[in-house]
């Protein structure tokens, strides 16, 4: 930023002020340097290839860090059972062999922890009257919950709970949707996570 | 509102009124017939012998707000045709009301013309008077008197409206009538459902519970002032009562304590001393009845399969209902003891939520079928259906109480957004009302006394 006293100013003077800047300049540089620690040796297997123009310079992703289920959670239940939802046909309450291969899978980790009890919500979709599917919801939680007994979970551990077509997963309409509505969820009581 | 209007009858000529008209004079609204041609009908604003203030605003204006209840009321049947006030070549001052110009009515093509007087008592109340013509042969065909506060003006306009509807239509009025029905607000996987209670033309609209619990599916006491309904409080799906003057909200128990699972679809029987109902048990649903007073709890179903949304004859003998022990959902009836169950439908597609009718001679119901639910009507042994609604989720009918009109909820594709409409017993007149939320699960009251 000059102005017009600065452009009027003898030369030496100028001169001896740009002298300083690079002075300055100089120290600062010099303390940066003293400040950057060269980095500690690579290994031996690892030699340090300067970067060329032709060898870019190769840089590992972080080390990784992945959480992980902490037995007797949800998470590790869901996890281990493969899902806490098993899904129904158009108005039908029978189990499929996805369904039966999930619960018996649920029923295993729950013999695992016997301190543990399970509420079976029963959904539907919304293709039909609301009383009806209250009870059709209640037929597709009873469903579950019977086969989980039949798989030798106490039949005491587990409630049910319908909700007819009052909570369906996924909002809108059409076969795709109406089939994630249809539904039984297990739900864990006493587990942590 | 204070409950329990009183009705004062104008002297002896109310009787007359109804006997003294010769039959080939009568003026008549053929409702059976459909909607082709209402009846144009002049009611302009109800007069007042002196103005005066009242709780509710002065006389005056009382009379214009009253004349307009009762338009909107006529107009909403779809029976009548009330003309535009804005039409009118002269008013009606409180010498006229006895003595119409019947000949400046005539000349605007009215048929009937309504005319009526608003006035204070000492007691503050309000007396409104209301007197029905005959335009061509300028006969009188009805007047009669309401007193009541001056905050029920609402409910002495309705009063009028049904005395207006009875005497041209050879019908009860439904006009002095409530609607309980279940708000709704939010997405529908997180969906907020509150009770609500309205005037049947949307009038002091009022919310009964806050929204914390689930609510479905309310209806009336015979007496109107309790209302059963299904709420998920607590985690557990159990039919409750509610107490409208006390605001009390009780869950239904049996003597035994608790129901040991879900009971939901409860209804009333004539007369209000017990209810019938669904129970859930370990997947499967029957039909039971509890006496209120004893709260002892009798088994009416007992087939395996989901037998539910039952609905009791006005003289309470017979029971509608519908199951699927058949494969499908179907409607069947049953004597009030559950004996002698028998399937009435058997039209193509499922057929469900059956209302048996006021009249006691038709069942209201939803038929599921072709990618369409829709509103009909059968006769109780199931013959002449008559579907009175297209749409794509039409469900729930409920009756007025004259049963010439049901209301039910309408459910938009896609948004799933829920509506009240209204259609007339002959499917014409198809109406929606205006609700603040989105609406569903809608119950008419009985007439109120």
């Amino acid at each position: 930023m000059l102005n017009r006293s600065m452009l009027n100013r003898p030369k030496l003077k100028t001169t001896v002020q740009l002298t300083l800047v690079a002075a300055l300049i100089g120290v600062g540089a010099c303390s940066t340097k003293k400040k950057d620690l060269p980095p500690p040796p690579p290994p031996a297997s690892e030699p340090v290839v300067p970067p060329t123009a032709t060898t870019p310079t190769k840089v590992p992703p972080p080390a990784g860090v992945q959480s992980t289920n902490i037995p007797g959670s949800t998470a590790d239940f869901v996890a281990q059972a493969g899902s806490d939802t098993v899904y129904f046909g158009y108005d039908s309450y029978e189990l499929d062999d996805p369904s039966r291969t999930i619960l018996g899978k649920q029923a295993e980790w729950l013999a695992r922890y016997p301190n543990i009890t399970v509420t079976i919500e029963g959904h539907t979709d919304d293709r039909g009257t609301r009383e009806y599917n209250l009870a059709l919801g209640d037929r597709r939680a009873n469903a579950a919950k019977n086969f989980l007994a039949a798989q030798g979970v106490d039949a005491s551990r587990i409630t049910t709970i319908s909700y007819g077509k009052e909570r369906p997963a996924v909002d809108g309409s059409g076969e795709d949707v109406w089939a994630k509505n249809r539904r039984a969820v297990t739900i864990l009581v006493g587990a942590k996570g | 509102m204070k409950l329990g209007i009183q009705m004062r009858k104008f002297v002896a000529a109310a009787l007359l009124a109804f006997i003294a008209v010769p039959a080939a004079a009568v003026l008549r609204v053929d409702i059976n017939s459909g909607i082709a041609a209402p009846m144009p009908i002049a009611v302009p604003a109800f007069a007042t012998p002196a103005p005066a203030p009242t709780a509710a605003g002065s006389t005056g204006d009382l009379g214009r707000q009253v004349a307009a209840v009762i338009a909107a009321d006529l107009g909403s049947s779809g029976l009548f045709k009330p003309l535009d006030p804005a039409a009118f070549t002269t008013t009606v001052g409180y010498g006229d009301v006895t003595k119409p110009n019947f000949g400046a009515w005539r000349t605007l093509a009215a048929q009937a013309l309504l005319t009526g007087a608003v006035s204070v008592n000492p007691d503050g109340n309000i007396t409104v008077a209301c007197y029905a013509y005959d335009v061509f042969t300028s006969e009188e065909l009805a007047r009669q008197g309401f007193v009541t506060t001056a905050a029920g003006w609402r409910r002495a306009a309705h009063k009028c409206a049904d005395l207006v509807y009875s005497r041209l239509t050879g019908e009860t009025g439904y006009f002095d009538t409530r609607i309980v029905y279940v708000s709704e607000t939010g997405p529908r996987t997180k969906r907020i459902k509150l009770l609500a209670l309205m005037d049947q033309d949307g009038a002091n609209h009022r919310f009964l519970t806050n929204g914390q619990n689930l609510v479905l599916t309310p209806r009336f006491a015979p007496d109107d002032q309790t209302i059963t309904y299904m709420s998920y409080a607590d985690n557990r799906p159990r039919i409750w009562l509610y107490t409208l003057g006390s605001g009390v909200q009780t869950a239904l128990r049996p003597a035994s304590g608790d129901f040991p699972s879900m009971t939901f679809a409860p209804r009333f029987m004539p007369g209000g001393g017990s209810m019938v109902f669904s129970m859930s048990v370990g997947g499967n649903t029957d039909v039971y009845r509890i006496d209120l007073a004893s709260r002892k709890v009798t088994r009416l179903t007992s087939a395996p399969g989901i037998d539910t949304a039952p609905s009791p004859s006005p003289d309470g003998s017979r029971i509608v209902f519908e199951s699927d022990r058949g494969g499908t959902q179907q409607l069947y009836v049953m004597n009030a003891d559950g004996s002698g169950q028998q399937r009435i439908s058997f039209g193509e597609g499922r057929y469900g939520t059956p209302v048996w009718s006021p009249r006691g001679d038709t069942i209201a119901f939803t038929k599921i079928g072709g990618g369409q639910f829709r509103i009909g009507i059968m006769k109780t042994d199931g013959s002449g259906e008559r579907l009175l609604t297209s749409s794509w989720q039409d469900e729930g009918p409920t009756w007025a109480p004259n049963g010439r009109v049901i209301m039910f909820f309408r459910t938009a594709q896609g948004s799933g957004a829920t509506a009240l409409w209204t259609v007339d017993l002959s499917g014409q007149n198809e109406r929606k009302l205006k609700t603040p939320l989105d609406a569903s699960d809608p119950a008419w009251s009985p007439l109120l006394p």
